[in-house]
């Protein structure tokens, strides 16, 4: 899957979990941009973004991505690897 | 996610929507690990039962000094319900920690640690404790050898669940959160993320914590007085495989035939559930003698057609015959559950009636039972003996329904049951059931204060009170304890705390022979009035008016009655000696 598109499944996830849909997400995103970004949020996401993708985050990469870049590129290279 | 359970993200949506509707009930949380999660999904929780749940969340693993201190924002929030949450994780490192000679001793340890805060919670407050048992993890130190071992962990955690029960049979107000069993039911991958654990101290998954949160909410609605008193059955493809106007009644699968163990087993928990004390009813749409004959003559049938307080099997859409059930039992539709195998019959009763719960019956008639578990329909905040006779007391009813028809005189007919009560103090043997109908009853109830066995207990040894227990038979049949009256004394006035009825008794004149017998025992014990109070909720608008009817004056809100003007009300019954 194309990096671009997974970002665009990750911005659907990201509507989701925030309730919002007029959120926009991009590579450059980090917690500061968004709104109620909390620590609880974040496990929201990575648990939703594990199930969508059918994928496992370690314990390491969850408090270790520094913008939604990151955290898509680990997405995109778990799902090509298997 | 298992479709019978919310997600947690639907339950964090719920937390933006309007709750001002439903009535508010205060708990507070207290847990060894990270709870916030939970706290969100019980309040989202709280919007699908319908409860505005107004919770205090303790500071994390503070469970020990919310309890001792009592000047904690435990006591101070003054919740009426105390959520507790200890981890299985947690106890796994306590139990590590405890040196070799002290594991076999470590559950006695750790129940009397919960025994006390019990204890000093109970002390301090009134309100109901609900503890989380715990899920079982095999720390596989020994494999299954652990089964032979007294101080080793699997024995040790089954022996604080099973004393956890028996600890909540002597504590009234204790509940337990079936933890264990949700773990079991659901398996471990799913209700633990080792993730989650290890990153934030969370020792629920997600999915796992709304299972959990819907748990907590169904102990808290049945405590409540929200819970299912009927299961309306269909009977082709729901209770037998087949169809018995086409198959016959050799060709339905029941027992050994085709799939017939799956209906066998429906069965078989349908007529527990009889036993426990809800109420059968048949909706289905057949010609009455056929459907009654499968149940008279099949040899594998396991229901009678004497489970069932109402048969109703013909042509007419099934909506009616539901509302006739309703009538008929004179309970709520929210009461009552409706299973049938045909979508299109679920979506035209939901359509009519929305309060009737229908679950989405599986395609697979083996997974009907499985999924029907799942969904813990019928919990329960109290059980008395008197509740396996439930669906007994209604086919007499109905008996006196088509009796009933017979007169054209309502007095004679009255007479004709010949009724007899019991009327006396509320004692050791009628407590439990008392309660049970503060808990229970909510139409014919002046003011809805629900009550536990234990209040009871003091309410009945105070000089402050006087209290009433009646009983209903005829010559159909006993009815058992219908109705109670706790007055409180206050100088020369009797003030009604509690006038509760039981619908079963309507139109039996019994309100009036209760009216006698208050007046009697006021002017037995020298007072001159008796004052009444009618506190209206959405579901006691039948006794709006009941204290005016009986001629009692209103001041300021309250209704008097001047025992000296009172005249005896007509009544039917007689009193037992």
């Amino acid at each position: 899957m194309e990096l671009a598109e997974v970002i665009k499944q990750v911005n659907d996830i990201f509507k989701d979990v925030f309730d919002d849909d007029s959120l926009v997400i991009n590579s450059e995103t980090t917690a500061k941009d968004v709104d109620d970004w909390d620590s609880l949020t974040h496990i929201q996401l990575v648990v939703a973004i594990e199930k969508h993708f059918k994928i496992r985050f370690t314990s390491t990469e969850i408090h270790g991505f520094a913008n939604v870049g990151q955290m898509c590129e680990a997405i995109s290279n778990k799902i090509n690897k298997s | 996610m298992p479709a019978s359970v919310k997600s947690f993200n639907e339950l964090k949506r719920n937390l933006k929507k309007d709750f001002t509707a439903f009535p508010q009930k205060k708990l507070a949380v207290l847990g060894d690990t990270a709870t916030q999660f939970l706290v969100k999904a019980l309040r989202g929780y709280g919007y699908e039962a319908e409860l505005n749940l107004d919770i205090y969340e303790a500071e994390y693993n503070q469970i020990d000094h919310e309890i001792i201190d009592s000047t904690s924002e435990l006591y101070t929030s003054n919740p009426e319900y105390v959520i507790i949450f200890q981890s299985t994780q947690k106890l796994l490192n306590n139990y590590f920690e405890t040196a070799h000679a002290g594991k076999n001793k470590f559950a006695e340890e750790r129940l009397s640690q919960i025994r006390n805060f019990i204890a000093t919670i109970n002390e301090r407050m009134k309100c109901k404790v609900i503890f989380f048992n715990f899920g079982e993890i095999n720390d596989n130190i020994f494999g299954n050898f652990s089964n032979k071992l007294d101080f080793s962990f699997s024995y040790q955690v089954r022996k604080i669940n099973l004393e956890l029960m028996d600890m909540c049979r002597e504590t009234k107000n204790l509940y337990i959160n079936d933890v264990c069993t949700l773990q079991n039911m659901y398996g471990i991958d799913f209700a633990f993320d080792p993730k989650l654990y290890v990153t934030s101290d969370l020792t629920l998954s997600l999915d796992f914590t709304a299972v959990v949160a819907k748990s907590v909410v169904d102990i808290i609605q049945s405590l409540v007085g929200k819970s299912k008193k009927c299961l309306i059955l269909d009977l082709d493809n729901t209770l037998w495989g087949g169809i018995i106007g086409d198959d016959g009644i050799e060709g339905i699968q029941i027992g050994e035939l085709g799939i017939g163990k799956a209906f066998t087993e429906l069965q078989l928990w349908a007529k527990q559930l009889k036993e426990r004390g809800i109420i059968l009813a048949v909706s289905s749409k057949n010609d009455s003698e056929v459907a009654k004959n499968a149940f008279d003559n099949h040899p594998d049938m396991v229901l009678s057609y004497e489970d069932f307080a109402v048969f109703n099997a013909n042509w007419d859409n099934k909506a009616d015959n539901i509302k006739q059930i309703q009538q008929i039992l004179n309970i709520g539709f929210d009461s009552m559950v409706f299973l049938d195998d045909n979508p299109f019959e679920r979506n035209m009763v939901r359509s009519f009636l929305p309060e009737v719960t229908i679950p989405e019956l599986p395609e697979d008639p083996a997974e009907y039972l499985t999924y029907l578990r799942s969904l813990n329909l019928f919990e329960t905040s109290s059980y008395s003996e008197e509740d396996s006779e439930r669906t007994e007391l209604y086919r007499q009813e109905y008996q006196r329904t088509v009796v009933k028809q017979a007169f054209v005189n309502e007095d004679e007919y009255l007479t004709s049951l010949e009724m007899v009560s019991e009327c006396k103090p509320f004692d050791s043997f009628t407590i439990p059931r008392v309660a049970q109908l503060t808990q229970r009853s909510n139409q014919f109830n002046l003011r809805t204060i629900r009550y536990t066995e234990d209040d009871m207990h003091k309410i009945s040894s105070s000089d402050d009170y006087l209290t009433l227990s009646f009983t209903l038979e005829d010559k159909f049949g006993h009815y058992g304890l219908i109705s109670l009256i706790i007055l409180k004394k206050q100088g020369e006035v009797l003030f009604v705390d509690t006038w509760i009825m039981s619908c079963r008794v309507l139109k039996r004149t019994m309100e009036n022979f209760v009216l006698n017998n208050i007046v009697e025992a006021a002017t037995a014990n020298g007072f001159k009035k008796i004052i009444g109070e009618f506190i209206q909720t959405a579901k006691n608008k039948m006794v709006k008016d009941h204290y005016k009817d009986f001629g009692f004056t209103e001041s300021n809100g309250l209704w008097e009655l001047d025992i000296k003007a009172f005249e005896k009300r007509k009544s039917f019954i007689n009193k037992k000696q």
